[in-house]
């Protein structure tokens, strides 16, 4: 008894974790369409339609090992203070006055499954 | 011979023409020819997401009476040029191409255009729609030049402008607004209110703010003003 009851408690904690995680990425594809698509490509390889004059081309969030070796703290003050915050192009703006910081979250859930979850 | 019921129609329809105002035609007209895609009123911001603006068709008009020069929106309005290269949603108008995504030309809609007494109408109406005059107020701007050269560093390799924005018909990102234009389009206390909080103005908007103090503001649209001169 004493086991089905872990192994429930288990499961339910494992389904509530995986139903926010959806939910955080999928409402962060959505900002990404809006927000991002265009200077990283509506695939999220870095190709966007504004990268042909571009000195510095946008990360390619689809590369799994250069998206790994970045923190989601690092990802957040990206977005939110835009590249000079982390010593990356100017041409990546800071996005903390559009966005919040639940949604610089959901962006940050959803490139984590881009990049990653193959 | 024409019956009389027709005939009373046509009389009652001419002579409801001949009642309306020129501001009760202006409205008209912006319903008719604007309102389908250009929001005339403001959104209710609070109780919409950002889906909002991927379902916008066209730029918001409430406020162009702040934002535009009437004498351009004259001549636009007749002759209308493509001002947003990937359209108003570029994500909407984007193609994957081998070389990287392109802009999908043919999924472009065209501007209507308008004959020249419409035109003067339509734009003296939309000069009325002013609800953020306070936040031209509010800007400490007057208007100065800088050298284009000094400009032009700012624009690009200083804050990156150009990754969405076009500074000459051939350079420059396409999802934003074309700028070689925008001092003649644009209001200049405009340019300089939106470049300092573009989120006030639209709150679903695509362009990012930046942190940018009044220094900074001051030499972006100086950069305009004299890159748009020289165009």
């Amino acid at each position: 008894m004493r086991y089905a009851l872990v192994t429930l408690a288990v499961s339910a904690l494992t389904a509530v974790s995986a139903h926010s995680w959806a939910a955080d990425a999928e409402a962060g594809k959505q900002l990404y369409q809006i927000y991002c698509t265009q200077c990283h490509g509506i695939n999220g390889d870095g190709k966007g339609i504004n990268i042909p004059d571009m000195s510095v081309l946008p990360r390619d969030h689809t590369d799994t090992s250069e998206m790994s070796a970045r923190s989601d703290e690092e990802l957040i003050k990206a977005i939110k203070h835009g590249g000079k915050a982390v010593n990356k192009s100017v041409l990546m703006p800071a996005w903390d006055k559009n966005l919040s910081d639940e949604q610089v979250d959901d962006l940050v859930a959803y490139l984590r499954h881009i990049c990653c979850d193959k | 011979m024409m019956k009389q019921s027709n005939l009373l129609a046509i009389v009652t329809c001419a002579l409801g023409l001949a009642a309306l105002s020129p501001s009760a035609m202006a409205e008209q007209l912006l319903e008719q020819q604007c309102a389908s895609c250009h929001a005339l009123q403001a959104e209710d911001y609070a109780s919409s997401t950002v889906q909002e603006r991927a379902e916008r068709k066209a730029p918001p008009l409430y406020y162009a009476g702040n934002k535009f020069r009437p004498e351009w929106l004259v001549q636009w309005l007749q002759k209308p040029e493509r001002i947003r290269p990937a359209g108003y949603f570029p994500a909407a108008h984007t193609v994957p191409g081998p070389d990287g995504d392109v802009v999908d030309s043919d999924s472009l809609p065209e501007h209507i255009s308008l004959s020249a007494a419409d035109a003067e109408l339509a734009s003296a109406a939309l000069m009325k729609l002013t609800p953020y005059t306070d936040k031209l107020d509010a800007v400490d701007y007057e208007v100065g030049n800088i050298s284009w050269r000094m400009g032009n560093l700012n624009f690009g390799k200083f804050n990156g402008c150009d990754a969405c924005h076009r500074d000459a018909p051939d350079y420059g990102g396409l999802s934003g607004p074309e700028l070689y234009s925008a001092w003649d389009r644009l209001q200049p206390k405009f340019i300089a209110s939106f470049i300092t909080d573009p989120v006030a103005w639209d709150p679903h908007t695509l362009m990012p703010a930046n942190d940018l103090n009044q220094a900074a503001v001051q030499k972006l649209s100086d950069y305009l003003k004299v890159n748009g001169e020289d165009e």
